[in-house]
């Protein structure tokens, strides 16, 4: 996944809450424990040396629980907060060294942002917030316009163009936090917990659309979340942050079959192995002369997806790679790794 | 709030038509200009006395001549400080105020002088009659302190109250009643109005009364007060407050102009040097202010249209 | 007087109670042997070196200023742009300028422009509003004056907020500039507005510049504060957003903050207007014309009823502003409509427009539109009927208010005048410094001993207690008004719906207006201006008395409640030892509130002090002393204010 040159690019990189926070950095300070430092310095460390690397049109997902600071992160990947220490290019540039101007040029049309609350401005109407970015551009009115049918069409919210904001219900406000992120083509985009302020199934709505618009246009995602399930369903890859570090970065199916330790571990526990778990990794070679279903699968196709497939045929399933043959699933394979038995 | 093309034309088109109404009625008596006059800035200081010398010239400057008047309803000491702002034109009846006098007419320059107003004023510590009639010796200051007890008030304490007007007016009161060592405590009532309500009780319902008053006044010949007398008089007794211990002197009332005011060529500064009256005149107009209740422009009217020589010697 | 001032602050409540009661003590002994010493009187006539020092002061501007570059060039300037801003005004609506005799715009153009104005800021009902209201004016006779009054208002309202709101702004978005001008607001609210009238003449003469420039100061505070305010509540989330979209600070004020507190900002150019209005009526007392004037001179007259009239015409102006600017507070939250009923907007408002123009143009030369027809005969009847009801009042219940200001005066104004005017200062003084110390520890105590040396320094001692002495008065009857209404309206529903809207007119009366009912039935004692000042001061009490109340948490009450309290159980066990907070604020208020009022009372027969400031505009001969004793009672203001804060503070808000 990381073997083109990334998108981005975060190199140890810390944020330290406080009235100094360069003595932590570097000094035997730096191993302390959150409640420790607090307790000695009165800093708080927010971010803790983390390092990634995020491919183009990579979907990267940073999940924890609150307070684990994935928002400080997601914030100070975009200088919202000034990272205390560390690197952080963009292809090639070091974004923590450009100027004030360039820094807005980056904001105004490589990186955008879709925020947990909306962060709509409520005065202007739907159709201004989303010109806002290309206003401040300086674009024409006609042509700002113009875009911003485009993007409202995109996400689906046509007619709504002359509505204001606080008119729309909160899953149709994130539609425009979302038409607004696309309005400028971003090169990438950063999700700060965009759908937790939703309802349960406005949230299902909106991941499928995240998904959709991901697989339409492309775009690099920087994803933060608090639910393992959204994690899972959205990412291609995920990194678990507690206390400002990073504990563990991976696949889906790595989190969930080789937790990085305890905190992991008991985090995935309670997730179905057969949603995450793909076919290549329960696969077998096929027996001499057994008889093979016509029906082929991709080797990422996770357990729950091939199922169905596998179960409604009386004859394994091919598992096919670049039109080889692979492996084959049948339905020993399945049954196992859904009753879980695999560990 | 931005009213766009369309409401424009409509605008405009209304706009015209009420213009053109204005435009035909402006010969239906149109507000006339003030000729060459121009604005004169009269301070009106408060007592009916002098508002009646400001009604009067108020109503030959704007009848006669076609002035803008401006009537300020200032104090005394504020309306000196006017003419070095020049927010006044002229003072009709300026009390003494040789210190002020000697700082806006003799330092500063910015005012002068212009002769007598034609009344004799006089400025005194009075009781009511009935008070005489009973206390005949209360008329000298030396047996005041006998009756400081009748004078108590909740105001005053233990001492007998002296009551004062206008915080602004020329007073040595509380000066003499230290001076004199009168158990006496000068209350301000805060008016000319206040003085007489409480001199007409006094005689109304016999309650003991002392305070301060002045002539010329309408009020006199409705009451007669009593004029208490304090050691007489003399020339520059009254130079130092600190240690005053004589009676106001007679004062001739004067009036005063902003030097600039005299040198515009103003109408008006001409019918202000001429104007002058006696005590008779102005406290007939003050009566018809303060008793009959007309308005300036009123009573002005009534004694102008009595009095046309007057106003014609004011005029020439 | 065993106690020492160094009561730490942790002394527990039973402790400080019994030093109090100590210290009580030990001053009533003290006060009873040692009455009559060292009062520290000063004779009215007399000044002290401090106050013949600051009359020089006055004499040598006066004589510099045409001399001095600095009196010459900034403040001469300053005084001639004002002047010409304010005569422009005036020329406009209010009075005569070069030929012609009536103004640019007659009395049918203002209507217009007004109702034109209320209808496209607020809406139609707001806009009949203003239409009666301004016609009234005319109606009452007070035309003119009115439009003197409003000529200055307007002209201290635009230099208010031209300063007001880009300052605001500033220290909306730098704290630490709003911290700078954190004090000099808290100032400004502490100081009783009668005070800054005679150092504003000292400097710019008696005129509209003075008077426009005093307004500035009591007039820019409030919307500079609910500026930054605004600017600072603007939701993080809409900040940040338009921080990630590359906004530079000034597309992020232009297009993100001033928009989002625009509301806000219109209640800060509310309160600035009112604020305005009710400075500009006391200006009067530096020759500012119009409707202050009319009832500063009828209360010198005792003309009970022309000083309603004038009263009234004042109450009408602040109406039809406070309305009008709520009702824009109001419609700036309205979103833009649809097409069609803008359109119908944009030709309703060109039609008004075009009308206003029209009657505009009439005012200008037709004679009926341009001087108010009539010589105000409804106004004259009603000033007649005021004055024969006033007199009908004295004439029959002289002796019920004879026997009321007896009463008050010498139980409770007298005997306070006595133990605090005829004490020894240096016992006075020590009581008080020993109070503060006991209340609010330390620092209150430092701050009261620097106010207790200044007020001997001005050479007021005596006369700053007995202004002291009728602020206790009014402000105990205040606070007593304040718990018993706030407590009825903080537990009924029905009567705070009736009353607060009452409360709130009232607060937005100016000053002046209360002192006339009272000259009237009361003449002029100490008992008026202490009546004038608790109906001033009631309001804000009671207010915050009855959010107190209503601020105990429900769930107290529901356990008092089911614990079986009586109503009045209820009351006194539960909810006031409760709202604690909320009373000690609403005396701290009260306190403020009554001083201020208890000044301006001193046009009324206040003496003290407020004497002494009126005294120091009306004889040269006092200025200076005039100017003393304004400064006297900022700081006998400070350190009430101080004082009854630390009781505030120290009784910290029982919430769960």
């Amino acid at each position: 996944m990381t073997s083109a040159s990334p998108m981005i690019s975060v190199k140890n990189l810390w944020k330290v809450f406080g009235s100094n926070p360069d003595q932590v950095i570097g000094t035997e300070l730096a191993s302390l424990t959150r409640s420790e430092l607090r307790a000695k310095t009165g800093n708080t460390v927010a971010v803790r040396d983390v390092s990634f690397d995020v491919a183009p049109g990579e979907v990267f997902v940073v999940m924890g629980l609150s307070g684990s600071g994935k928002s400080t992160l997601v914030r100070c990947m975009t200088r919202l907060i000034e990272p205390t220490a560390g690197e952080l290019h963009f292809g090639n540039e070091d974004v923590l060294s450009v100027d004030a101007k360039r820094l807005r040029e980056l904001r105004r049309t490589k990186f955008s942002m879709v925020f947990q609350h909306f962060g709509l401005l409520p005065h202007r109407k739907v159709i201004d917030n989303i010109a806002y970015s290309l206003e401040i551009n300086g674009v024409e009115k006609d042509a700002r316009h113009a875009r911003a049918n485009e993007v409202i069409e995109l996400v689906g919210l046509q007619g709504y163009g002359h509505a204001y904001p606080d008119q729309l219900s909160g899953g149709m406000q994130q539609r425009v936090g979302l038409a607004r992120a696309l309005a400028v083509d971003p090169e990438i985009m950063f999700l700060d917990e965009p759908f937790s302020a939703l309802d349960p199934l406005i949230r299902r709505d909106m991941q499928a659309e995240v998904i959709r618009l991901h697989h339409e246009l492309g775009k690099t995602m920087v994803f933060i979340t608090h639910d393992l399930a959204e994690a899972v369903k959205l990412g291609d890859r995920i990194a678990i942050m507690r206390d400002g570090a990073i504990v563990q970065i991976g696949t889906p199916e790595d989190l969930v079959m080789n937790p990085a330790n305890e905190y992991v571990a008991n985090f995935v526990k309670e997730h179905p192995k057969s949603h995450v778990l793909t076919i290549r990794s329960i696969m077998r070679t096929p027996g001499t002369g057994e008889e093979l279903s016509e029906i082929a699968l991709a080797p990422q196709t996770t357990v729950k997806d091939a199922a169905r497939s596998v179960v409604g045929s009386t004859r394994p399933l091919r598992v096919v790679e670049n039109g080889q043959v692979i492996g084959i699933v049948g339905h020993d394979e399945i049954l196992r790794a859904i009753a879980g038995t695999e560990d | 709030m931005f009213i766009k093309h369309r409401a424009l034309k409509v605008a405009s088109s209304v706009f015209m038509a009420g213009a053109l109404v204005a435009a035909l009625s402006l010969n239906a008596g149109a507000a006339q200009a003030a000729a060459k006059c121009g604005t004169v800035n009269i301070a009106n200081n408060p007592w009916v006395g002098y508002n009646a010398d400001t009604a009067v010239v108020e109503y030959v400057a704007k009848h006669s001549l076609g002035c803008n008047v401006v009537v300020k309803d200032i104090t005394e000491q504020v309306s000196w400080q006017g003419f070095a702002s020049g927010e006044v034109d002229v003072i009709l009846e300026n009390w003494g105020h040789e210190d002020l006098a000697a700082k806006y007419i003799t330092k500063l320059k910015v005012a002068q002088d212009i002769g007598s107003a034609g009344n004799s004023g006089i400025i005194g510590w009075y009781v009511a009659p009935w008070m005489v009639k009973k206390y005949p010796d209360i008329t000298n200051y030396k047996n005041l302190n006998k009756y400081a007890k009748l004078f108590k008030t909740s105001e005053s304490g233990s001492k007998g109250a002296f009551l004062d007007g206008d915080p602004s007016y020329v007073t040595n009161d509380a000066a003499l009643v230290k001076n004199l060592k009168l158990n006496y405590k000068v209350i301000f009532t805060g008016s000319e109005a206040a003085l007489i309500t409480a001199f007409r009780g006094s005689e109304a319902k016999k309650k003991p009364v002392i305070g301060y008053f002045y002539e010329p006044h309408w009020f006199l010949s409705e009451l007669p007060l009593v004029h208490i007398k304090l050691p007489a008089y003399t020339t520059g007794c009254d130079a130092d407050p600190k240690t005053i211990t004589c009676d106001y002197p007679p004062y001739a009332l004067n009036k005063v102009a902003r030097t600039a005011f005299l040198k515009s060529g103003s109408p008006a500064a001409k019918l202000i040097k001429n104007f002058t009256w006696t005590n008779d005149d102005q406290n007939s107009v003050a009566r018809s202010i303060a008793v009959d209740k007309l308005t300036r422009d009123a009573a002005a009217k009534k004694w102008v249209d009595a009095h046309p020589d007057i106003v014609k010697k004011w005029l020439a | 007087m065993t106690l020492t001032t160094s009561a730490p602050s942790e002394v527990k409540k039973s402790s400080k109670n019994k030093y109090i009661a100590a210290l009580v003590a030990g001053f009533l002994v003290c006060a009873t042997f040692l009455h009559g010493r060292a009062t520290l009187f000063l004779d009215p006539s007399t000044n002290t070196s401090f106050h013949s020092w600051l009359n020089s002061i006055s004499d040598w501007i006066t004589f510099h200023r045409t001399s001095n570059p600095f009196l010459q060039i900034v403040v001469e300037g300053i005084r001639s742009f004002i002047n010409g801003l304010v005569t422009f005004t005036q020329n406009l609506i209010s009075q005569g300028s070069g030929n012609r005799s009536t103004p640019i715009i007659g009395w049918l153009g203002v209507v217009a422009i007004v109702v034109f104005v209320t209808f496209v800021i607020s809406n139609k009902k707001i806009a009949l509003l203003a239409a009666a209201g301004m016609t009234s004016l005319g109606l009452l006779g007070y035309w003119t004056e009115s439009m003197q009054t409003l000529a200055l208002t307007l002209g201290a309202v635009v230099l208010s907020l031209l300063i007001g709101i880009p300052v605001g702004v500033l220290a909306g978005i730098f704290p630490r500039f709003e911290k700078l001008l954190m004090p000099l607001l808290d100032f400004s609210q502490i100081m009783p507005t009668f005070v800054y009238l005679s150092p504003v003449t000292l400097f710019f003469l008696i005129g509209p510049a003075s008077a426009t420039i005093v307004t500035l100061i009591y007039a820019i505070p409030p919307v500079l504060r609910i500026t930054s305010i605004a600017l600072r509540e603007v939701s993080t989330a809409s900040v940040e957003a338009g921080i990630s979209m590359g906004s530079t600070k000034w597309q992020m004020l232009r297009k993100i903050q001033v928009p989002l507190a625009k509301r806000t900002i219109v209640v800060g150019i509310n309160q600035t207007i009112m604020a305005a209005l009710s400075m500009v009526t006391i200006a009067a007392l530096i020759n500012a014309p119009g409707l202050g004037q009319v009832v500063l001179s009828s209360l010198q007259q005792l003309d009970v009823g022309r000083s309603f009239v004038a009263g009234l015409g004042i109450v009408i102006l602040a109406i039809v502003l406070d309305r009008s600017t709520t009702a824009a507070a109001a419609k700036v939250e309205e979103k833009e409509p649809t097409e069609q009923s803008k359109r119908i907007r944009r030709i309703t408002v060109g039609i008004s427009a075009a009308i206003t123009a029209a009657a505009v143009a009439i005012s200008h030369s037709v004679t009926w539109a341009a001087t108010f027809p009539g010589t105000g005969v409804i106004g004259q009847h009603l000033s007649n009927g005021v004055s024969s009801a006033s007199a009908w009042l004295q004439d029959h219940f002289s002796n019920v208010t004879n026997a009321m200001t007896n009463i008050v005066s010498y139980l409770f104004i007298n005997p306070l005048q006595w133990l605090l005017a005829e004490t020894p200062w240096y016992i006075v003084g020590f009581a008080w410094i020993a109070l503060a110390a006991i209340i609010g520890g330390r620092r209150v105590a430092v701050i009261s001993a620097i106010c207790i040396a200044g007020i001997i320094g001005t050479g007021l001692w005596s006369d700053t207690m007995v202004t002291l002495a009728s602020t206790f008065v009014a402000a105990f009857i205040t606070v007593i008004l304040g718990i018993v209404m706030g407590v009825w309206i903080g537990r009924n529903k029905r009567a705070d719906s009736i009353i607060r809207p009452i409360l709130d007119a009232g607060q937005v009366l100016p000053a002046f207006v209360y002192l006339v009912p009272f000259l009237g039935l009361f003449n002029a004692s100490r008992f008026t201006a202490i009546l004038a000042a608790v109906v001033y001061a009631a309001p804000a009490a009671i207010k915050l008395a009855a959010d107190g109340i209503r601020g105990v948490p429900a769930g107290m009450i529901e356990a008092g409640i089911a614990a079986g309290s009586t109503p009045w159980q209820m009351i006194i066990k539960v909810q006031l030892p409760a709202a604690r907070r909320g009373i000690a604020l609403a005396t701290n208020q009260g306190l403020i509130y009554v001083l201020a009022m208890i000044v301006v009372g001193g046009l009324v027969g206040g003496g003290g002090l407020g004497y002494l400031v009126v005294d120091g505009f009306s004889q040269e001969t006092y200025f200076g002393k005039g100017l003393a004793a304004g400064l006297a009672i900022v700081l006998l203001g400070v350190m009430l204010d101080r004082i009854s804060q630390a009781v505030a503070k120290k009784n910290p808000l029982q919430q769960g």
